[in-house]
């Protein structure tokens, strides 16, 4: 469904410098039983967040009130594994809008930006500069441009250009999703289903 | 001419159209939906005031969050429940083929879509489930989706797409005794890692790949996400077609004859360029197992565990929290590791050939006191001829326990929980931290290693166990 606009975001930043953070840590599957796309922020992290007993973990960063903000930085291959988009909704619900790493798994990337979160992939050295930074100094702020297809940290004016398709960039700055448009070509696609 | 993959072909055969600077808006000839990732999308159809654009292309079946006993009593669980009932009403409205609990082909979305013949060479195929992939086997473009995208193909039959970069892997050589196809795409994750394949779609190819039967080339398929890619596919040959014929929803008389010649011609050009090629000799291989959080983290089965030299930064300590997370020290074999639970199921290692190699690798022998032994069918079809070829007699003889169809253990959304600490050798397909269970230790394996470790009670080569 439609989402809030996305042009340009400048805030804090959540750091989380773990490789191959996977989607069955972003949201365990036992959370998954829902028939709506309600409350998912709640158990971001599940079990990276609170012990078996529901008491929150206090070294982990979502529990430490010294980071917040509307950016997450993590480590490498973010997003591994299932398909589910209740990864992203957990993401989103939570606050965040963007995810910053130096390099995605595909199905989730795609899943980030039907929804309204911004993947920004970034060099790793870009990665480690970001975390540094963000997790000495938690004022930090992080600018996210889409644009310019820019991703500028604030305190030093560090920058890095990012990948991201006309098509896409487009409907994140108008709040679009694919079905508005594939629904407007849904004769090409009766005409091609008739040869099928 | 052009040389083309195979790839290519079935590829550029579904595109409606190419956006420009954006992605394809590409078709879906067979969506296959489960419980967990289509409510949402149905929600969303209502919202838009909107329908199901072809329900015939979509197939439906619970199978991510059911029971796997009682099936045939309420689901005592309020959320699985109300999930599979939703299922059941948006079939029921939208008039979607439905498999459900209980009925003679209910099973694993990934094990019964083969089964049935539903999936077949050309096809393209998505299911809100990454191991999609599998289907790929039958030389056809399947892989996994969100909801959103769930949401789409019901909407419209598309989705859009940007067409993946090609990566071809070739296995040569034969394999030697007791290495399955498991031990082959845990080998070759090991090789290229987690994310090694992340932006590529795969072809696998080579003698290996060709000598394998369709179940076995499921499983490679299966995993190609655990390498990252988008999907793996073998181009289909006479092993598929025998494999199809008679299946119930195969093509018949001369739409079959029809079919085979089309899907002759479904195969990668001599010379066509792939963005990047790995080789493989299979006589390398040996029993695998992981032991670490990721599919990546694979060793064979006589290995140690890799030892930190090298490694720094954030990749160190990732590798490090994985091992404290599994209770292992770098550098220690892995052989003779204490286990407490066998998990033989999931779309990756849950059909009767599975089931029938490790029925006649513990025929006599029984289960070691330490270990609990789950055997959970992919279907109701693979459950019922387990049935008949006498091999649930022999298993649950050996102490197994044989339990209902369904994906169980493998992500642990059901009942079937690994408990928090004890170590599980698991033929399915991830061994991420809590996948079976809170604080659950995976360790993934073959069926045969997983028949050995049944009776040996720790982590062995089933070469040891079985062969002398």
């Amino acid at each position: 469904m439609a989402y809030d606009k996305f042009t340009v975001l400048t805030s804090t930043a959540v750091p989380l410098p773990t490789d191959n953070v996977d989607t069955d840590q972003i949201i365990p599957a036992r959370f998954l039983k829902a028939t709506e796309r309600e409350g998912f922020g709640d158990n971001l992290f599940r079990d990276w967040r609170y012990d078996v007993e529901g008491n929150p973990k206090k070294d982990f960063v979502l529990n430490d009130p010294t980071y917040s903000g509307k950016i997450l930085v993590s480590g490498r291959n973010f997003g591994s594994g299932s398909s589910r988009e209740h990864a992203v909704w957990a993401i989103y619900d939570y606050g965040f809008r963007c995810v910053v790493s130096s390099f995605f798994a595909d199905i989730f990337k795609n899943n980030c930006l039907n929804i309204g979160v911004l993947p920004v992939t970034v060099s790793p050295e870009f990665a480690d500069k970001l975390l540094e930074t963000i997790t000495a100094n938690p004022e930090t702020t992080i600018t996210v441009d889409i644009p310019n297809q820019k991703i500028t940290l604030d305190s030093t004016g560090e920058s890095e250009s990012f990948d991201i398709n006309e098509y896409k960039k487009d409907n994140m700055q108008n709040g679009f999703d694919d079905i508005d448009y594939l629904l407007n070509m849904s004769d090409e696609i009766d005409a091609f289903a008739a040869n099928k | 001419m052009e040389k083309t993959t195979l790839f290519d072909k079935i590829w550029d055969a579904h595109v409606v159209k190419s956006v420009p600077a954006g992605p394809d808006v590409f078709f879906i000839d067979k969506h296959f939906i489960h419980e967990v990732t289509s409510p949402v999308a149905f929600l969303n159809l209502e919202k838009r005031g909107i329908g199901v654009k072809n329900p015939s292309r979509t197939v439906a079946t619970p199978d991510h969050n059911v029971p796997t006993v009682d099936q045939d009593k309420t689901i005592k669980d309020k959320l699985s429940r109300m999930q599979v009932e939703r299922l059941r009403e948006n079939c029921a409205k939208y008039g979607i083929e439905l498999h459900d609990l209980g009925s003679a082909h209910h099973g694993i979305v990934h094990v019964i879509g083969p089964e049935l013949g539903i999936t077949q060479p050309g096809m393209t195929i998505v299911c809100g489930d990454s191991h999609t992939s599998t289907h790929g086997a039958f030389g056809a473009i399947a892989f996994g989706i969100g909801t959103s995208e769930v949401e789409m193909v019901l909407a419209t039959q598309c989705i859009m797409q940007s067409k993946a970069k090609k990566m071809r892997i070739t296995i040569d050589g034969v394999a030697g005794p007791g290495v399955t196809s498991k031990d082959l795409i845990l080998y070759v994750i090991a090789q290229i890692s987690a994310a090694g394949a992340t932006g590529y779609f795969v072809e696998y190819a080579g003698s290996a790949i060709q000598s394998l039967s369709m179940e076995a080339r499921m499983t490679v398929c299966n995993m190609s996400i655990e390498m990252g890619a988008r999907g793996g596919l073998i181009a289909p040959d006479e092993t598929t077609f025998e494999y199809l014929k008679g299946k119930q929803y195969s093509p018949k008389g001369e739409e079959w004859d029809k079919a085979v010649a089309y899907w002759k011609t479904l195969k990668t050009d001599e010379g066509a360029v792939f963005d990047k090629e790995y080789h493989f000799d299979a006589a390398d291989i040996e029993p695998m197992i992981t032991y670490g959080t990721n599919p990546g983290m694979g060793i064979k089965v006589l290995g140690n565990i890799p030892t930190t030299d090298g490694m720094e930064g954030s990749n160190k300590t990732s590798y490090l929290k994985s091992l404290a997370y599994m209770g292992f020290e770098p550098g220690e074999a892995i052989k003779g590791k204490k286990v407490d639970f066998v998990f033989v199921g999931s779309c990756t290692n849950g059909r009767i050939e599975d089931i029938r190699s490790v029925a006649a690798f513990v025929k006599g022998h029984k289960k070691a006191e330490n270990i609990t032994a789950w055997i959970v069918p992919g279907s109701r079809e693979v459950e019922k001829m387990a049935h008949e070829e006498g091999l649930v007699k022999i298993l649950e003889e050996a102490g197994f326990e044989l339990r209902q169809p369904g994906c169980s253990a493998c992500l642990a959304m059901n009942d079937d929980k690994i408990p928090s600490g004890k170590y599980a050798v698991s033929t399915s397909n991830r061994n991420f931290e809590g996948r079976q269970g809170p604080g659950a230790r995976t360790m993934l394996a073959s069926p045969l290693t997983v028949a050995a470790v049944a009776v040996k009670g720790e982590i062995c080569d089933p070469r040891e166990v079985f062969l002398n």
